[in-house]
Formats: structure tokens, C-alpha cells, sequence
């Protein structure tokens, strides 16, 4: 820390860092450490798999479903959207309503179905009538890229973050707390399991949605409870042109490409999460399918109440500190929340609200590494490599070796993301589980021709499509800040330029190729079909016939 | 629905015998189920709500999406003072999408819940298919 002292004096000198780090810290440990004894508490019957990845399959409805938005509502969700709609106003709503229009496709088509035939992992659905061994691969790998771009992602967030609330502005120190995050995710999740943290989950979830709407109401009542009040602050505060902050179109607007842009997103948006790995692992942790519904409804009214309150928190921002404030500040856009925060409640209230931001990333990557580690223990260990001739506890043993490796990449990957855009990180993991999950899951769930073949034509061609993609667009390479003359691709050397795709969000390609991909693989092979199979997965899909109960200790 | 259970029962009584002869036949017990009229009214009925319930909200969605990136002048007028038509349409986004979540648990509940469980009930306690119900391999990590 003493080597990172200078940083933080010329940080605050201009003013960059705010609130106290001491109260910061002294919040966030108490969190850490609450947690701690939950998980420790909560993890003495972890014995079998079962416990393990699946909690037992012990939470209820209402647990799950928190858990769930817990799960979901990472750092893009309210410190991304926040800072979206602070600088962009309305374009930065899409993001809310596609994150949560789409929890709709996974109620209605997917969760139940996928509790009532699975057990672990996306790849047991998958594979449960097709060729075991091609087809889990295959879905273990698409896993590990979702998993991967999310905590991407997260890392990068806590970094901004760190800059911001603990005035830690050098590389090196925003290293050491990345490390610092990453050592308790492994910590939380190699000895809490699933169970462990779920609970982490499910206290961070209160915690964000009681810190958000805390703060709505405080926004409102500056503003005498009247939306359009705050809009017209958020308007004023941002000088001239700022009438466009509730008109859409300011930040894909310009041009007929970013215009496709936007549909790009709010296709991935949309179709993403009900193949997101870690939210369908979510659903296994619960005994039956109803309680997997009631799930996705706790989950659906926490996600939207919630976005309704970045709505307020966004324009509020705008309003009460400003765009140029928060766009001078280390953290960018991503600051604009706990900016918001430090204008409301002063040290106090952002002491807290950057706790719950500290907690909502470690419990996200808490969440996604184990869902990485179920995937490479049971779908690769158990069943690819070791024909499904493994110890009942060997296999846990290997999935918290993993957890090891995963939280050391995390790490790794973490301090080379460092500074990226959050939400539109998430939002690059959702075209990939668009893309190379949800064909297949809805293929192998309703359609009963479907084969061996078509699937992995689908998982293989709608994953290696939108990796690719990414590669040579200008996310990767090329984009350069007409303003300022700085690259804003992950490629910092302004002359390294090989970005031949223009989009910066593939799933207008991807998505449909890997949809059409799975028909045409089918139709291709000449695979007999297994309506016995077919048979089985269906009656078992709609009446959880033979599906697993939860474990009794 | 009561009929047909008494028609699947009454294929055979469940034992030892009736799992050999099923299972030498080229068809399963599972594809019994899944032809015989109750399980393919369940199906049915799932069916006709989900996918019309989901071409509706995806249509509804993409509607505001469009309106949102090609009509920005409509989008843009104002309706209350700064409130704009895209707000609402945005805003109507989170009713439809409340509303639809409410409908389908409700509907689920009360018209799919106890037929499932009537069926499973009876697949799980053998009366229709003895022995051959957990087809999957168990790992033994259940406790």
C-alpha cells in the first residue's frame, strides 16, 4: 500500500478520489466477515456432489429466486446501467429492459424443464438424448467462454471500482486488490460450495436492492417525488444538448451502423441469460420445478424493481453530480453510482454503497467460478476423460482443484481487463451464450428430430462465430476516440488495426447462424433418431418424473 | 383425466413381469406415457401458452426496440413534461413483462400443477414403469 501512496495524493489532489478508504474498508471487511461465518456455517454437510454444485437442491422457492438476482445483478447491472444512463440517458435503458425482458424466455421456456431432466450442469440437458461424451464437451466449453468474458467482466469492475473508493490509482495497487478479491471468491467458494454461496448471494442481493432503493427515495424526495423533476435536473445539469438525455438515439443514434449496433445488443440481451451456465445451474439447487418457477418469479420482480431504481439512480446522478464530474473521475462511467451515493449520504452512505458494490462482485464471481468448476469436473473430468468411472468424491476433489486454477485466471485476467467497459463486457458474454447455448437447449428440449450432429454444428458454430467476431471488430482493435486521439479497444496501440467487422456486438450475426446451424447439422446427419430418448426427455421434462429430489441430512 | 390413468393402469399390473415384457418390446414405457391422451393433453395445453406467450412479448419487445432505434421523433415526444413516449414504451416493458410472469405462474399453478404430479406419481410408483424410471445412470452421490 505504501507504494501506491503517491497515486492516491495525486488522485485526490484532483480531486478523483472520494469519501474516506478507511470507512470503505472498515465496511466492507465487516461484510466479508459476516459472510465468512455464514459460509462456514453453511457448508458442514457438504459431503456429495449433490451438496456440493447443487446445494442439496435444499433452497426454496423465494431463497433461490434472491440468490438468482443476487446472481445476476453483477457490477454491469448497477454500476454499468447506472453510468449508462447518467451519460447517455435513455440508450442506456436498453440495457435494463433487455436484461430483464429476457428472464421471460427462461420462465416460460426453459427452468422447469431444465430442473425436471438435469442434474448438475447445462450439459446434462444437452446430452440427455444425444451422442454423451461430443456433446458435453462441447457444452463444457461454450461454459468455460461464457464464464470467462462474465469474469472478465467482473474483475475489471472491481478495479474501476478500487480506483474510485480506495484512492488506489496505481496499476500495481489496483493489482493487489484484484488479487486481494480474488483469493476470498476461492476462499467462499472452495469451502462454501454451492450452498455457501448461495447464502453469499442471497445476502448481497438484499443488501444491493435495500442500498438502491434507499437511494431512489432519496433522489425522488430531493426532487419532490416527481420523475420528470429529475429528468429536467439531469437535463439541466448537462448543458448544452442535454434535452437529448431522454430522447433515444445518443449513443447509437448517429450513424445507420450504430443503429444496428443497438439491434445487435438487444438481440443478445434478450436471448442471452436463458443460456447463461450460471444462472441455469441456479435452478438445480432447488427440489422441484415448481420451486424453480416460483424461483424465476422472486427473481423476475427483485431483477425488475430493481432496474426500475437504476432508472432514478441514472438520471439522478446525472442531475445531482453531472456528467462531467462523473466522466473525470477514475472510474468513468462506472462511478456514477457511488458518486451518487458520496452527494447523498457523504462518506457514510458511500462507505456502504461501495461495500454492496465490493460484495456484488465477489459474490457474482463467486457464483461463476463454481458454475466453471461443476462444468470441468463433470462434464470434462467425470464423463469425457474418465468415462464416468469416478469416485463419488473424486469428482469434487477435481472441481475444487478448479476452483483454484480458475480464481488464479480470474485474477490474471482480471488486471489485463482492468478499465474496460463493464456492462458492455457482460454484454459481449451474453451474445456468447446466445449464440453457442440457447439453440441447442431449446432444440434438445422441443424438437424431436433434433441429433448429435445439429448440436454440436449449433454449440460449435455459434460459439467459434461470435469469438471471432469479437477478435476482428473494434472491441478487440481500431476503435480510436475521435476527441481525444486514445484507442478504446482492448488493443491500447492506436496502429495495430485488423478490425474487419464493424459491430461491436455480434449476436445479429452469431445468434441467427447458430439457430440455423443446428437445423441444417441435423438434417445433414444421418444419425438415427432415438424417439425412445426423446420420449423419455419429454414425459420427464413436463412431470419431473425420476427427476432429482433434494438430499436429507 | 381420471380414465386415462385407469387405461394406462391397466396395461398391466406392475412387477417383475411387465418390466420384462416392456422391455422387450420396441416400445418404452416413457413412449407409452408420451402417446397415452393425458400426458398429450398436458403437452398440448403447455405448448399452446408458452410459445403464442412468447411470440407475443419477443413481438412486443422488438417493437419498442425498432421504435427505439428508427422512430426517435415519435420516441421523442414529450408527454408529461420531460416524460417522453419512449419512457412509457420503455416503462410498458416492465408492466408486460410483470404481467406475463404473474399470468403464466397462476396458470401453471392451477392448470398444469396437479395433472404433472397425478402423472408422475404414477410413472415414479411403478404403475407404469417398474425398474426402468431412473434410466440414468446414478453416480451414488445422493446421501
Amino acid at each position: 500500500m505504501i507504494a501506491v501512496g503517491a497515486p492516491v495524493v495525486a488522485a485526490a489532489a484532483a480531486g478523483g478520489q472520494v469519501g474516506d478508504p478507511v470507512v470503505n474498508i472498515a465496511i466492507f471487511g465487516a461484510f466479508v466477515l459476516v459472510t465468512l461465518v455464514i459460509v462456514f456455517r453453511a457448508s458442514r454437510n457438504n459431503k456429495s456432489a449433490a451438496d456440493y454444485y447443487a446445494a442439496g437442491r435444499s433452497f426454496t422457492g423465494p431463497q433461490n429466486g434472491t440468490a438468482i438476482a443476487g446472481d445476476y445483478l453483477s457490477a454491469a447491472s448497477f454500476l454499468g446501467i447506472c453510468g449508462a444512463i447518467a451519460i447517455y440517458g435513455y440508450d442506456g435503458f436498453l440495457y435494463s429492459i433487455g436484461f430483464l425482458v429476457a428472464w421471460l424466455v427462461a420462465l416460460l421456456l426453459v427452468a422447469e424443464l431444465l430442473r425436471n431432466t438435469g442434474r448438475f450442469t447445462m450439459a446434462d440437458v444437452l446430452s440427455f438424448r444425444l451422442k454423451q461424451r461430443p456433446v458435453r464437451l462441447a457444452a463444457a466449453l461454450s461454459t468455460l467462454a461464457v464464464v470467462f468474458f462474465y469474469l472478465l467482466a467482473q474483475m475489471a469492475g472491481a478495479g474501476g471500482l478500487v480506483a474510485l473508493l480506495l484512492g488506489i490509482d496505481g496499476v500495481a495497487g489496483q493489482a493487489l486488490v484484484i488479487a486481494v478479491v480474488g483469493a476470498l471468491m476461492i476462499l467462499y467458494v472452495l469451502v462454501g460450495g454451492m450452498k455457501g454461496t448461495t447464502w453469499v448471494q442471497i445476502i448481497k442481493a438484499i443488501l444491493l436492492i435495500a442500498g438502491a432503493g434507499l437511494m431512489t427515495i432519496w433522489v425522488l424526495a430531493r426532487f419532490g417525488f416527481d420523475l420528470s423533476a429529475v429528468l429536467q435536473g439531469a437535463i439541466d445539469a448537462a448543458g448544452e444538448g442535454g434535452e437529448t438525455l431522454v430522447e433515444p438515439g445518443r449513443q447509437y443514434g448517429a450513424t445507420a451502423l450504430t443503429q444496428l449496433n443497438f439491434l445487435s445488443l438487444a438481440l443478445a440481451l434478450v436471448l442471452g441469460t436463458a443460456g447463461l451456465p450460471h444462472v441455469l445451474m441456479r435452478f438445480y439447487t432447488v427440489p422441484s420445478a415448481k420451486e424453480a418457477r416460483r424461483s424465476v418469479v422472486w427473481a423476475i420482480w427483485l431483477i425488475g424493481i430493481f432496474y426500475l431504481f437504476t432508472l432514478v439512480l441514472g438520471y439522478g446522478a446525472g442531475a445531482l453530480v453531472g456528467p462531467e464530474t462523473i466522466m473525470s473521475s477514475p472510474g468513468k462511467a462506472n462511478s456514477a453510482a457511488p458518486l451518487l451515493a458520496y452527494e447523498l449520504g457523504g462518506v457514510f452512505l458511500l462507505g456502504i454503497i461501495s461495500a454492496v458494490a465490493f460484495a456484488t462482485i465477489l459474490a457474482v464471481v463467486a457464483g461463476l467460478t463454481i458454475t466453471a468448476a461443476a462444468s470441468f469436473a463433470h462434464d470434462i473430468y467425470a464423463s469425457v476423460i474418465k468415462q464416468g468411472q469416478v469416485a463419488p468424491d473424486g469428482e469434487v476433489r477435481v472441481a475444487r482443484v478448479t476452483v483454484v486454477v480458475i480464481g488464479a485466471l480470474a485474477i490474471v485476467g482480471g488486471i489485463f481487463a482492468n478499465g474496460q467497459n463493464v456492462a458492455f463486457l457482460v454484454a459481449l458474454a451474453f451474445a456468447v451464450a446466445a449464440s453457442a447455448n440457447l439453440p441447442t437447449i431449446l432444440y434438445s428440449l422441443f424438437w424431436k428430430r433434433f441429433n448429435t450432429s445439429g448440436a454440436l454444428w449449433s454449440m460449435y458454430g455459434g460459439l467459434v462465430s461470435c469469438i471471432v467476431l469479437i477478435a476482428f471488430s473494434p472491441v478487440v482493435s481500431g476503435k480510436v476516440d475521435p476527441v481525444t486521439g486514445d484507442s478504446l479497444s482492448m488493443i491500447r496501440d492506436t496502429s495495430v488495426d485488423f478490425a474487419i467487422f464493424p459491430l461491436e456486438n455480434p449476436g445479429i450475426v452469431s445468434i441467427p447462424l447458430a439457430f440455423l446451424l443446428g437445423i441444417v447439422g441435423t438434417l445433414l446427419s444421418k444419425e438415427q433418431p432415438h424417439p425412445e430418448k426423446f420420449a423419455e426427455m419429454e414425459v420427464r421434462s413436463l412431470t419431473g418424473a425420476g427427476a432429482e429430489k433434494a438430499t436429507s441430512h | 383425466m381420471y380414465a386415462t390413468v385407469v387405461h394406462l393402469a391397466a396395461t398391466g399390473p406392475p412387477g417383475p413381469a411387465e418390466v420384462h415384457v416392456s422391455q422387450s418390446q420396441t416400445e418404452t414405457d416413457y413412449q407409452r406415457v408420451q402417446r397415452s391422451p393425458e400426458f398429450q393433453d398436458l403437452r398440448r395445453r403447455f405448448r399452446n401458452f408458452v410459445f403464442p406467450m412468447t411470440a407475443l412479448f419477443l413481438a412486443w419487445y422488438f417493437l419498442y426496440v425498432l421504435l427505439a432505434n428508427y422512430a426517435h421523433g415519435f420516441m421523442s415526444q414529450r408527454v408529461v413534461g420531460t416524460i417522453t413516449v419512449g419512457l412509457l414504451f420503455g416503462l410498458g416493458q416492465f408492466v408486460s413483462t410483470f404481467a406475463i410472469t404473474m399470468a403464466y405462474a397462476r396458470w401453471a399453478n392451477q392448470k398444469q400443477d396437479a395433472v404433472a404430479e397425478n402423472l408422475r406419481e404414477h410413472i415414479e410408483s411403478g404403475a407404469l414403469i417398474e425398474g426402468s424410471a431412473p434410466a440414468r445412470p446414478s453416480d451414488g452421490s445422493r446421501a
